[in-house]
């Protein structure tokens, strides 16, 4: 049985805004019976451009039905260019947390509004972008490497979880990680635009501070987790962490996939991540 | 809120009479059935009584009965003992539609550098005997087929399967879980090697399991030990669970007949309700030999969870083979392999009743179910009123 919380429930037994609007200014279908969801998304606007009405209509499991209710009740009263900016996390959020096995329901709402959006602006492309991974689910290269991005994702199951690629006979498994790497370790060259003119100790203490404060922690705050400066020697970059990270056996894929990457692209590619006790 | 428990293929509830039987072991017969002294040797004495009447509840031997810890024990032990006993021969035959405890064991087999043949089924649910006849090769060690299914309830005609094996000289063992305690089983002249099967789907408790191997088939422990079940698995008896269970058994015996008669009715009741008040459904297995508990409907264009759910707000417990409730993305293998479209297979439905079920439990379903469906299906974009129905 899911542990499905109360807001979930509660969006599941009374969905808001469920049927489908006629006419509408736009709308779009996304998902499959095959893939076991699928929801059609249609919305109106009024005359100053802000979305009047939103419905949807969705076969799939509670929680696909719950993410399509909250999507059409966020997307009222916004204006499209604000609508666009609900992503599949503030969903999640709206309801209070999504089991992490059903975050793709959450996807499925947020790739409906982006496909709903691009029927309305008439620039909505027939083909899907990328190279298919999961046969399965036909899922692309370029929606594992985004959901990955957009949500920190570090392994295939939560790549399954968040796209469902991966999840049927599991032979793309590979792929899906290789796909992970590739997000995490991109070539130093590539991401290292015009940074490398040299830096006093003092100017890169600063900057390794405000790249640690702006870039690296919101990230690691939003999975409960946060790390601290120690010292820095040299190149060598010193930090403990904390909250969440601590305690997670990700951490170390974290501070070298992502802190020190982070810190190589932004501050110097010479610095080095490593943890200490404290 | 009442419950309405329809869901005794997952598991059963312990019947009073079973407690009873099982309560004594929680507290004054402690003592070890090995012991020398008569206080452990008392307890001996009711384990042989209740392997009694587990032997003949199924038309076996006392001392063909091997208890174990569960129904997925007895699988893994009856098959990696046939390889065991044949260690050139390297394949295996099995059924598409098993039971995971039997499937993922023979897949991990399969690293191993084993082949398996795995039958494919109709649509019914039924396997091409011709085709399992061709599969039996010389190299063939062990064929292992579920004797009635968890999910549809069909039936293998295991006993004429197991005669064609048996003059290949090839072991043959049946994950009988479902069906033991639901229909008659006589293992006496049929030519069934091992036989496995699960306290807890007959009203006995979670936490045993029971291994039948006939007389003079050569077998290898998998729980390696004491001389405990002579010496065929080792650790000390679960002698709770071995009392309830042949009490279960017995209780079973006396049931059986109303297993097939009132349960049947009240079975084909519940379908012949359901069809007439929702459209769009199919039967999955309904045109096989069937158990008489159990009834497997898809409904189109709707997911299985969210029937689950809803049916929840009535206290009605059922279970369903669509991807959100398999664990997995995909929806049960079971459905897959009988070729159920994919607008049926993610809304099926499984209903499992036992003797403790009553015309009150069906009734309530035959009332909330409709209104259910056509709930999730007004919510539904696949649907429209008189959508031709994918069912044959």
């Amino acid at each position: 049985m899911w542990e499905y919380n109360d807001k979930v429930k509660e969006h599941f037994l009374h969905p808001r805004n469920a049927g489908e609007i006629e006419n509408p200014d736009g709308m779009a279908e996304v998902g499959s019976i095959a893939c076991g969801d699928a929801l059609k998304l249609t919305f109106k606007l009024d005359e100053n451009k802000r979305i009047v009405d939103a419905k949807f209509k969705t076969f799939g499991c509670a929680s696909a039905i719950a993410s399509s209710s909250a999507l059409t009740e966020m997307m009222k009263g916004k204006t499209v260019e604000e609508a666009t900016k609900i992503t599949n996390q503030d969903i999640a959020d709206y309801l209070g947390g999504l089991p992490p096995e059903k975050m793709h329901c959450s996807v499925l709402g947020q790739e409906a509004l982006e496909k709903a959006v691009e029927n309305y602006r008439g620039t909505a492309s027939p083909k899907k972008e990328g190279q298919i991974v999961c046969e399965c689910f036909g899922v692309t290269d370029k929606e594992i490497q985004r959901a990955v991005k957009e949500n920190h994702l570090t392994t295939v199951e939560e790549v399954t979880n968040y796209t469902k690629s991966g999840g049927g006979c599991k032979n793309c498994h590979e792929k899906i990680q290789e796909l992970i790497d590739a997000v995490y370790i991109q070539p130093i060259e590539e991401a290292q635009p015009a940074k490398s003119t040299r830096l006093t100790n003092i100017q890169k203490i600063r900057l390794i501070e405000e790249t640690l404060d702006k870039e690296i922690r919101p990230s690691l705050k939003h999975d409960g987790g946060d790390i601290e400066l120690v010292d820095i020697i040299g190149n060598r970059v010193l930090v403990a962490t904390r909250g969440a990270c601590a305690v997670c056996q990700a951490s170390q894929q974290t501070l070298k996939g992502f802190v020190e990457w982070k810190l190589r692209e932004l501050v110097s590619p010479e610095l080095v991540v490593e943890e200490v006790a404290q | 809120m009442r419950t309405v428990y329809l869901d005794n293929n997952a598991t059963t509830r312990v019947a009073p009479e079973v407690l009873e039987e099982m309560l004594p072991f929680f507290s004054d017969l402690y003592g070890n059935p090995s012991s020398m002294h008569s206080f452990g040797g008392q307890v001996a004495r009711h384990i042989n009584e209740a392997r009694a009447r587990v032997a003949a509840l199924i038309g076996a031997e006392p001392d063909e009965i091997i208890f174990t810890s569960c129904g997925t024990e007895s699988d893994n032990t009856a098959v990696l003992s046939a390889l065991a006993v044949n260690p050139e021969k390297r394949h295996i035959v099995t059924s598409r539609v098993e039971h995971p405890a039997v499937k993922v064991l023979c897949e991990n087999l399969v690293e191993k550098g084993y082949r398996v043949t795995a039958l494919g089924v109709d649509s019914s649910g039924n396997i091409d005997m011709d085709e399992y006849e061709r599969s039996l090769t010389l190299d063939t060690a062990v064929v292992s087929l579920m004797w009635a299914n968890n999910e549809t309830g069909a039936i293998f005609p295991v006993e004429e399967a197991a005669l064609l094996a048996r003059e290949k000289g090839i072991l043959f063992h049946t994950d009988a879980v479902q069906a033991v305690g639901k229909i008659p089983i006589n293992m006496k002249g049929n030519g069934l090697s091992m036989l496995s099967f699960s306290g807890h789907k007959l009203h006995a408790p979670k936490g045993i399991g029971v291994l039948y191997v006939r007389r003079g088939t050569r077998f290898s422990p998998f729980m390696i030990g004491g001389h405990q079940e002579k010496s065929r698995r080792g650790g000390t008896e679960n002698t709770p669970g071995i009392a309830g269970i042949g009490r279960a058994c017995k209780l079973a015996g006396e049931r059986i007949e109303e297993e097939n008669t009132r349960v049947k009715e009240l079975r084909d009741r519940l379908e012949r309700e359901i069809a007439t008040r929702v459209s769009n459904i199919r039967i999955n297995g309904g045109k096989a030999l069937r158990l008489p508990n159990t009834t497997n409907i898809s409904f189109e264009f709707v997911e299985g969870e969210g029937i689950l759910l809803l049916m929840d707000e009535f206290g009605i417990c059922a279970s369903s083979g669509s991807a959100c409730t398999s664990g997995s993305l995909q929806p049960s293998h079971v459905l897959r392999a009988m070729g159920v479209p994919f607008t049926m297979a993610h809304g099926s439905v499984r209903f499992s009743l036992s003797t403790y079920s009553t015309d009150e439990d069906v009734d309530l379903v035959i009332e909330k179910l409709p209104p259910i469906i056509a709930r999730l299906r007004e919510m539904s974009p696949y649907w429209k009123e008189g959508s031709v129905c994918a069912a044959e």
